[in-house]
């Protein structure tokens, strides 16, 4: 295989935004909001499941990647689209069962691909897509052109055999795929102390991956970590691993709505509180004179405005027509 | 003794079965530089059954790439550079190792195109194996090609003779969608007429390997040899026997067995899959359904025993559908037992 090439021939690269970190955050959270409404007015055929809380992830590592650089994402996947492009009201419609949606409604929420953004998908089998995004990766190699790829998963996701294989292979063969998990602390309705031997690092690191920690509420910090591997993965240096702590403020999915019998009322209050990432990132930027508070306000009202614009258009939208039922089964 | 001077028979250029494939994998190589080969042992060792030999040589490691033994690993590979703009062929030794990639070949290969509205493809061959009778034990010897017919979004080749592994093959390669192709173990070292030039065979056409007026064998992979075999024997006996290759069974190529069977008003469907929920069952169905008002006797299925494939020879030759037994069937369905 040959040396991909280097970032500096990528003539797209953006240049990070903090202004847009911020508003892309309120855009996830506000998203979420909405569809958390659809599902409690029983406009939303089937469940969802919430984002909300992590939202400094999916936006952070996304404001390090182009267009053409490839994602895969999760069944939590809300986050990961909006973060790498998606327009909102197609992804309403997706999870309406729209004919407007992504997917022509065929998908619905675990399964929306935006293939215009590089985002090869949704999964909803949990680790489903690790093989996906590292073979992207071997193919971005393979034909030369300087994309990675990333994949999202949470922490629930270790106990997938899949990884374990597809890192090997990836560090063998050098690929630039960055694995981003996402530790929320539970997969479904159980801590992950329960589920887990050793640490979530040392995983990485026995294939020899670069592996590397941080704080998933601070967008900032995780925007610098990925920046950092996604540049290193461009350079022919290989793949990363990035643990990113987070937190679920909301349930498993929508219907999850008494949580005490695996956590507190207080433990989710501290993160609401003291560790939101909205919060964390606005503070900051008014700190340091990037925006004042009004500017911000701004924004919040914005992107509600928007997202209400958007989720009412989708309502509007018809369903596939049957005809659609048997078609796209095979190319 | 000398030899006939003008039989073109003799003239016709004769290759195994794992030189057809051989060749196919190569040439769609030469041909579209998308196209590459993962698996297990398959560049200096050219695969288990050697039939990926040289390979390595012309193409180089780039494009005949050796993995570790990550089944579910290599198949996940295989369909994100399939979605992302290459061709991989995924080398799967054993179709029983099939089982360590069905969550990719099922959830992910297979319904990629649907759920993302159409909007992502997933041109990605996998080649496996089937077929028992190599005293290879319960976990090397199994058929499982109902499977892959079982998972909408996935298209599944089961070439029985040279000529259909190479051709089929490369229609596989440049299919925009999953297939899996199954190849029979014993059928590697078979020799047929393969044309020196370019051709491919269409998805969805059988074959009509042998015409015959009496009854209709619906024959697969490893069995097609074993009906034909049976047919020469009853021809002897003043049965005629057709014998129907589907050579793909999705797609199903419905008509050309449901014509044979209206002229002969008799089926046995002859597979090395296992008899219970499989193949010979879903195209019995198919008969029953599209020639019941043709038929002289119940379609009639001979599948491999619905027992674990076991190790010692002579219980392992009783598992699979064999010539006598076929002829034993077709002599009573024609009436003369």
């Amino acid at each position: 295989m040959t040396k991909p090439k280097k970032k500096e021939e990528k003539n797209d690269a953006k240049s990070p935004s903090y202004a847009r970190m911020y508003e892309q955050m309120w855009k996830i959270r506000a998203f979420e909001e909405q569809a958390n409404n659809l599902y409690m007015s029983a406009k939303m055929p089937g469940l969802t499941h919430m984002y909300t809380g992590q939202e400094a992830v999916a936006v952070g590592i996304c404001e390090a990647l182009t267009d053409t650089d490839y994602i895969t994402s999760t069944h939590r996947g809300h986050g990961h689209c909006i973060a790498k492009g998606a327009e909102l009201d197609r992804m309403f419609a997706e999870l309406l069962g729209k004919a407007s949606g992504y997917c022509r409604g065929k998908g619905g929420s675990m399964h929306i691909a935006d293939t215009e953004r590089g985002n090869l998908g949704a999964n909803a089998i949990v680790g489903g897509s690790m093989g996906i995004a590292t073979g992207a990766a071997m193919s971005c190699k393979m034909q030369n052109n300087g994309d990675v790829a990333v994949c999202f998963f949470g922490d629930g996701a270790l106990g997938q055999g899949l990884l374990y294989e597809v890192m090997n292979m990836a560090q063998l063969w050098k690929l630039p795929v960055i694995y981003v998990c996402e530790q929320n602390l539970y997969g479904e309705y159980t801590h992950y102390t329960e589920m887990m031997a050793g640490e979530i690092l040392d995983r990485p690191r026995a294939f020899g991956v670069h592996a590397v920690e941080v704080d998933g509420q601070d967008v900032r910090q995780v925007y610098q970590a990925a920046s950092e591997l996604v540049e290193r993965a461009r350079q022919g240096h290989g793949p990363a691993f990035l643990q990113c702590n987070t937190y679920r403020y909301l349930g498993h999915h929508v219907g999850d709505i008494d949580r005490t019998f695996y956590r507190s009322k207080e433990e989710e209050q501290f993160w609401k509180t003291d560790r939101d990432p909205i919060k964390i990132l606005g503070d900051w930027m008014v700190k340091q004179k990037h925006a004042d508070a009004t500017e911000l306000d701004d924004v919040q009202k914005r992107v509600y405005d928007y997202i209400e614009s958007a989720v009412n258009s989708a309502l509007d939208e018809p369903f596939p027509a049957a005809e659609e039922v048997d078609q796209h089964v095979y190319a | 003794m000398s030899m006939p001077e003008s039989n073109s028979e003799n003239h016709e250029r004769q290759i195994t079965f794992a030189q057809a494939v051989n060749e196919a994998i190569s040439e769609e190589l030469r041909r579209d530089p998308k196209v590459f080969v993962i698996g297990e042992d398959i560049a200096e060792a050219g695969t288990t059954f050697k039939v990926l030999s040289g390979l390595v040589e012309e193409f180089g490691t780039e494009r005949i790439i050796d993995s570790p033994i990550s089944e579910a690993g290599i198949t996940g590979i295989g369909v994100g550079a399939a979605m992302t703009g290459m061709r991989p062929i995924v080398d799967i030794m054993f179709g029983d190792f099939l089982t360590l990639t069905m969550d990719q070949i099922a959830n992910q290969a297979a319904k990629t195109h649907y759920m993302s509205g159409g909007t992502l493809q997933v041109p990605m061959v996998l080649r496996t194996t089937m077929g028992a009778s190599r005293r290879s034990g319960a976990q090397h010897s199994q058929s499982l090609h109902a499977w892959a017919c079982h998972v909408p979004g996935l298209k599944v080749a089961i070439p029985s003779t040279p000529y259909d592994a190479k051709g089929l093959l490369k229609t596989a390669v440049r299919d925009n969608n999953p297939v899996v192709t199954f190849e029979d173990k014993m059928s590697f070292t078979l020799k047929g007429h393969v044309p020196e030039e370019e051709y491919t065979i269409p998805f969805g056409v059988a074959d009509v390997k042998r015409e015959g007026s009496d009854i209709t064998f619906v024959a697969i992979s490893s069995m097609v040899q074993v009906a034909l075999d049976a047919a020469e024997e009853l021809s002897t006996m003043g049965i005629d026997a057709e014998v129907v290759d589907p050579r793909t069974l999705v797609p199903l190529d419905v008509d050309t067995m449901v014509e044979s069977v209206k002229k002969t008003g008799r089926a046995v469907i002859i597979d090395e899959g296992y008899q219970g929920y499989g193949v010979t069952g879903e195209l019995a169905s198919v008969l029953a359904q599209e020639a019941f008002y043709y038929l002289d006797t119940p379609v009639t299925r001979l599948g491999a025993m619905d027992v674990p494939i076991p190790f010692s020879p002579p219980l392992e030759d009783l598992t699979i559908p064999n010539k006598e037994l076929l002829v034993k069937t077709a002599l009573r369905l024609c009436g003369k037992r």
